[in-house]
């Protein structure tokens, strides 16, 4: 073959960078797939917690703390421990514990809960008084979360978003330790196991390059959407 | 004008709020009739309960107790889709406008026409191009809230508040954030809108010059009750309650209330003329006729609604008092001496 390239110079352990490009895929996937079910998931979750809070459309404290005593106790659960716990319904659900089938359920659900939050609180960021003005001109809860709610606070959920699939991506690192794949599961195993730093030092460059790029992304977003 | 059937009548409705277990009333029993056509007034400080009143009207406040009357049907424990109903039949106004910052100006207009099924949208258009021209605002249509004047946001709030005429329009202290010049306009909107719709208005504000300008009625609120109700010309030129004529000075002298007259000789007395008297030249026949003097020690004379009065305060001398007093009165000259 020809003399060492760059590359090959730089990152004498990296023999095939296919790998990297596979974890690539694997961890856009792992996070494109639990993105969607968090928001899914969390945003009703989310307005559900906003009207049951406390002088809302739907003031009901007993709801409000259950549903508030579930999050919690998701969000306090350290994720790879989430994980652990969570083996035996994710084999039910996706017949997978390990690959992206299997970091599926648990990324969701340590997700979903920190997402909902945050769409709680961007809700709170809209005046009450839209909400007022629209009950005054007779809209139903329905039209007033579709229509007044949700539009109003659609900057603040995209920077939620945002938030959320950037936790994302570390979660998805973490759960390379126990077989998730994609980036992190080599950064894990050829990095840190197999001694060999320009792994380390490539997926690292990798992930911080996707956060990057995903805030960016969720900035240029929010800008357009903001008539203030 | 009392011959005109109430279109909301309140039957001794009162509320009170429960915080940590005490309750706390904002508003005693209360019995209101407003009439159709109307612009009734509620003054009071903050606190005085006249948000809590305007709310009981669409029920955005439940009432603790009595009974909301409108348009002779009891509506004070509606719910679901008739409460929607009325409410969509009743516009509302606010201090903060309250706009969607993410709707375009005419999508805020549309907003409630689009709440309920029934219209198309090219009736929604018509009727919301035909909304814009009155309030003024069509060369605005496309822009969002924020690009907005408070005045123009506040004109897109009543037109908002008239696409789905409505028989009532509640404004919650609607120019409070506005300067004099904006709040001038806007309440010069709501006079044209009051004659030409024959909508029937409630307002609720803290200026006594906002009731003086466009209020035919007014109620002064203090601590939760009324203290004072009747025709504007007649609460504005003989206040009885110590609430009132605070609101009066206020509006006649700016804050710090009225003048110190301890030094000036003489009874003093104050005229009050209303509608044509305003402008007849009693005084000065009077004063030829009794031959008594006065100083002229402060007045007004401007219009309250269409109903010109003037107000003066004189120090009066001269043998023949008495006389001048009588002179006075028999042109319709409201004379009442101040106490010193």
């Amino acid at each position: 073959m020809n003399a060492p390239s760059l590359l090959q110079q730089w990152f004498p352990n990296i023999t095939d960078w296919t790998e990297i490009g596979q974890a690539c895929i694997d961890t856009l996937l792992m996070l494109g797939g639990s993105l969607l079910l968090t928001v899914v998931i969390g945003l009703p979750l989310g307005v559900w917690l906003f009207l049951a809070s406390r002088s809302q459309l739907h003031d009901s404290p007993r709801s409000y703390a259950a549903l508030s005593l579930v999050v919690n106790v998701l969000r306090s659960i350290p994720f790879i421990i989430l994980m652990i716990l969570l083996m035996p319904l994710t084999f039910f659900l996706m017949r997978a514990t390990i690959g992206i089938r299997g970091a599926i359920p648990p990324l969701v659900i340590g997700a979903a809960p920190f997402f909902a939050r945050l769409v709680e609180s961007a809700l709170r960021e809209v005046g009450t008084g839209v909400v007022e003005a629209s009950q005054a001109m007779g809209a139903t809860t329905g039209q007033i979360v579709q229509r007044v709610l949700l539009p109003e606070a659609r900057a603040g959920i995209v920077a939620a978003i945002t938030v959320t699939a950037i936790a994302l991506v570390g979660y998805t690192a973490m759960g390379g330790i126990i077989g998730a794949g994609g980036l992190g599961s080599l950064a894990y195993q050829y990095g840190y196991l197999g001694y060999k730093p320009d792994y380390m030092i490539v997926t690292v460059a990798l992930l911080v390059l996707l956060v990057q790029l995903l805030q960016m992304l969720g900035d240029a977003i929010v800008r357009r959407m903001s008539h203030h | 004008m009392t011959e005109r059937p109430a279109l909301i009548t309140l039957k001794a409705v009162a509320k009170s709020y429960r915080v940590r277990g005490r309750d706390i009333p904002a508003l005693q029993p209360t019995d209101l009739a407003i009439e159709a056509g109307e612009v009734f007034g509620i003054i009071g400080h903050s606190g005085a309960g006249k948000s809590t009143l305007l709310r009981l009207v669409n029920l955005l406040e439940k009432p603790t107790a009595g009974r909301v009357v409108i348009d002779g049907a009891d509506v004070t424990s509606i719910d679901g889709a008739a409460l929607r109903d009325l409410r969509a039949g009743i516009g509302m106004i606010f201090q903060h406008f309250n706009l969607l910052s993410s709707r375009t100006v005419r999508d805020n207009i549309a907003f409630p026409l689009r709440l309920r099924p029934g219209m198309d949208e090219a009736a929604i258009a018509r009727r919301v191009q035909e909304l814009l021209e009155r309030v003024g605002l069509a060369g605005l249509a496309d822009n969002y809230p924020a690009q907005l004047s408070g005045g123009q946001k506040q004109r897109v709030g009543i037109a908002r508040a008239l696409a789905n005429k409505p028989r009532v329009l509640l404004c919650d202290e609607a120019t409070s954030a506005l300067d004099p010049q904006t709040t001038a306009s806007v309440l010069d909107l709501l006079l044209d809108i009051n004659r030409e719709l024959g909508l029937t208005i409630v307002l609720i504000t803290h200026e006594m010059d906002v009731i003086r300008r466009v209020c035919d009625r007014v109620a002064v609120l203090d601590a939760g009750r009324v203290v004072e109700l009747g025709n504007v010309v007649d609460v504005f030129l003989h206040p009885e309650h110590p609430t009132t004529r605070r609101f009066v000075s206020e509006a006649e002298h700016g804050d710090e209330g009225g003048p110190d007259y301890s030094a000036v000789e003489g009874r003093l007395m104050r005229l009050s003329f209303r509608g044509e008297a305003t402008y007849a030249p009693t005084l000065s026949s009077v004063v030829r006729d009794t031959g008594i003097e006065y100083n002229l020690l402060s007045g007004r004379i401007d219009r309250i609604k269409d109903i010109p009065y003037g107000q003066l305060t004189l120090a009066m001398r001269g043998a023949r008092m008495d006389a001048a007093v009588a002179q006075l009165r028999a042109a319709g000259v409201v004379v009442q001496e101040i106490a010193r």
